[in-house]
Order: C-alpha cells, then structure tokens, then sequence
C-alpha cells in the first residue's frame, strides 16, 4: 500500500471509529431493545462517505483497502452489531459490483455515483423453495415485450429491505434456465416494490431489521450483473461475506471480553493486593478470544494474497471454499461461547441488562452467527467437497 | 476418451439434456449440472482415467464442457507421461 493509500485507509478508520464510540455506542442499546434500524450509525457512515469506501480510483472512489473495511466491521462490531451487520452486508454487495462489473457502462456510472450520492445496498440471495440454497433461484428474469425486464420473488428474509436505496438479487438467467443458472440484479427503489411478509421480533441481531418479503421489480436488461452468479459468489459473496461477518463478530466477542476484564479489574481495586478469583476466568477467556482471533486474521490475510496472486482465480477452486467455509464456521461457534464466557466472568453484574458489564447483547448477537447461512449447511458441502479435494 | 467422459456425464451430471448429443462446448452447469452432481462427475472422471485432479484444477471452468474436461484429462495424462 502506498503512503497516499495508507494515510486515507487511516483517516477512513479513524472516522470509523468516531461513528462507532460516539454514534453506534450511543444508539446500540435502543436499537437493540426496539428492534430498529441503526438509521444515526448508518446516516453518519453515509456522511463520512463510508458506503463508497471499495470503489476504486478510477471511478472516482477512495478505493480503501479491503482489510481495512473489515477493520471497520471489527470496530463497529465493538459498539453496535446490527449497525455493524448492515455496514458489512453493505459492502459485500459493493465489492461483488466493484469486481464483476466487467465492462459494464451501467454499473461503471452506478460505482460512480455511489460516491457523489451515496445509497445503501441490501440484497435478496436466500428464496423460499429453495432449501435454503443460495446457489439455486426459482424466480427468474422474464424479458418483456419492450426489451425490459422483470422478476418476482419471495425472500423469506431481506435485511433493512425497507432501508435501503437498492436491492442485489439472485434469480435465474431467464425463464427456461436450470435453478442453478443465476445472475444478479440491481434494482432501484423506485423500480420496485417490497410486500413484507411476517414479523421482526428475533433474539438478536434486531436492528438488522430482516423479515421477509415479496419483490416485484422491472428494470432494463443492463442492471443485470455481466458475470455469472457462480462466479460473483465464489470469488466475492461467499468469502467477503464470512470474512466481513466474522471480523464484526470478533469485535462484538472482543467488546464482552473488555467488559469483563473491566468487571475483573473492579473488583481487584476493591480488594488490592489479592487476584480476584475472576481474574482466573479471564485468562481462560482470553485464550478462546485469541483463537478467533487467529483464525479472523488469518483467513483475511489468505483472501487478500490469493486477490493479488492470480486475480482471484484459486478462490473458485474447492480447496478455497472449503477455506471461507471454515472461517465461517469457526468464527460462529467461537464468538458466542467468548461472550458466554465473559458472563461466566461478570456473573449476575454481566447477567443484568443495565451495568457496564452488562454481555446480554453481545451473547443474543452473536447468536445470530451460526444461522447465517446456517453452519449445516456449509459442513454439507464442505462434506462433498472434501470427497474429492486434496490438499486442505 | 469422449465417449467415456459422455457416459460418465450420463451417469452422474444429471442434465437435463442427453450427454450423448451434447455440443462438446455447451455449458455444462447452464445444462443442469449442479456442482453436488459436479463433485459425482469429478470423482468417477478420477476413477475412469484413473487420475487425480490436484487442487488447482478443482474449480467450476475445468469442468464446464465436455471440451474443457477433455482438456483437463488431456493435461493430467501429459505430465504424468512427461
């Protein structure tokens, strides 16, 4: 990275870290209880030109470093999950536009003005009907007489659908493709409609606000993303989304672990000169939050290198999937059991809702982890994949 | 070697159309061939020519025609006769 380079990643992390201490922080408990969109954190990351963060500099963007955006996953993850769960959703589907844009006149002008105007992005990949496979579609491009397009489906859940400027989503070529062969599409607000279906009242992860709903759009052909869906998912969805999903899971477990620590340090200036038994227990804590830490970074690290190697084509082979699946299910099942560990720590002062040790949040949040795309799931077609690759 | 790699297309790709005619460049997985079947192809394709497909050449595009898988085997049998 060049000084330019890093001087703006630093001051692009450094605005981050303000929104996340002075907005997300502030905001993160009636977000919580209320089950709402973090609208502040979001604005605020809007203003600070955030969501235009990974276009590049031929477009016009700050063309911020991929591992810095999942820096800022990890720091709003410290204050906010939700707010940092829409940030993170956000910038999966930019850096799948960002890549496989190809030469696209459209998407070139949509990256553009994503930096002057800036728009939030959610997306419809998971369908009822489909298993919950997001590598089959049942809804489909229809081409109309007039040279347009449309499609309708039924999303069982659209995370802050009803919050977004525009919609990435999965469904079939055209009417007579196989389920498997899908495109993705962009769609504006205003060519679209969104028909909630169900309610929000889940555990955790409440401010995502992600109930389900019927999509019903028309848009020209042109807002059809040129490269394959299997292509986009293998080289950006699939790997940015577990990458960026456990970087903020990571701080949501690092923020419990500094609460207890906190508790621990409390009561060792209540009692000096002795180690409080808690103490104890977050030295336990502290070596389950390193694993996740490992394995975060690491997988990190791997993703930019194979980026940079051969321009992302060892990410379609099975040996990297099997990689990014990893992560995912690893980073799922360690974050909540480090939050569950720092109650462990603060007892009933981290049980209660309302004390500065207070882990309820982070444990529900983190909760959430194992059900995105649910970690069944994966060990499925990691299981199939394992049939036939070599060297994992 | 076309024959085979067809019959094992026949056996395990599922598509939706007959492996017998396939044009040898129509897109395999646009045919129906999801990548569980994909995995099923891969597999008997290591036990026909009896080789194996090291990591690298375990991706969606080796795989995506006949022509293509002819070109894969092609290229394992060469190096090991090499």
């Amino acid at each position: 990275m060049s000084t330019v380079a890093s001087e703006r990643d630093a001051a692009f992390l450094a605005d981050i870290r303000r929104i996340a201490d002075e907005v997300a922080a502030a905001h993160a408990d009636d977000v919580d209880r209320e089950a709402r969109f973090p609208a502040e954190t979001i604005a605020a990351l809007r203003d600070a030109g955030a969501l235009a963060a990974l276009v590049p500099a031929d477009l016009g963007g700050a063309d911020i470093a991929f591992e810095s955006v999942a820096a800022a996953c990890f720091e709003l993850g410290r204050r906010c999950g939700a707010s940092a769960m829409v940030f993170a959703m956000h910038q999966i589907q930019v850096a799948s536009i960002v890549r496989h844009h190809g030469d696209s006149a459209w998407f070139a002008d949509y990256l553009r003005g994503l930096v002057s105007e800036p728009r939030l992005i959610a997306s419809a990949t998971s369908e009822v009907g489909t298993g919950g496979d997001m590598g089959r579609s049942v809804a489909t491009v229809e081409a109309g007489a007039d040279g347009g397009c449309s499609f309708q489906k039924q999303a069982p859940t659209i995370s802050y659908g009803v919050h977004a400027d525009d919609l990435l989503t999965t469904v079939r070529r055209a009417a007579d493709a196989e389920p498997g062969d899908q495109v993705a599409v962009l769609t504006r607000r205003d060519q679209m409609t969104m028909e909630p279906k169900g309610s929000w009242d889940p555990l955790g992860m409440r401010g995502t606000c992600s109930p389900g709903a019927v999509v019903t759009a028309t848009f020209p052909a042109e807002q059809i993303l040129p490269a394959p869906f299997a292509v986009i998912s293998a080289v950006s969805m699939t790997p940015v989304s577990h990458i960026l999903w456990s970087h903020l899971w990571l701080g949501i477990a690092t923020d419990a672990f500094d609460r207890a620590r906190a508790f621990v340090r409390a009561a060792a200036k209540q009692k000096p000169g002795e180690t409080p038994p808690s103490a104890i227990r977050l030295s336990h804590l502290m070596s389950e939050l390193t694993l996740l830490r490992a394995e975060v970074s690491s997988a990190l690290t791997s993703y930019v290198e194979e980026l940079a190697t051969d321009d992302g084509e060892s990410l379609q082979t099975m040996a990297s999937a099997l990689r990014y699946n990893n992560l995912k299910i690893a980073a799922s099942e360690q974050a909540p059991r480090v939050c569950q560990g720092a109650l462990g720590v603060g007892g009933i002062m981290a049980f209660k809702n309302d004390t500065p040790y207070s882990v309820g949040r982070h444990l529900r949040d983190t909760m959430s982890a194992c059900l995105m795309v649910a970690n069944e799931r994966i060990h499925q077609t990691n299981a199939r994949l394992l049939l036939i690759a070599k060297d994992v | 070697m076309t024959p085979d790699i067809r019959q094992i297309l026949k056996d395990h790709a599922r598509l939706s159309t007959d492996a017998a005619t396939l044009d040898a460049h129509t897109d395999l997985y646009q045919a129906g061939m999801t990548s569980h079947a994909s995995v099923n192809v891969m597999l008997a394709l290591e036990d026909a020519f009896d080789i194996e497909f090291p990591d690298s050449m375990l991706k969606r595009g080796v795989f995506e025609s006949i022509a293509a898988i002819e070109e894969a085997v092609s290229t394992i049998r060469d190096g090991a006769t090499a």
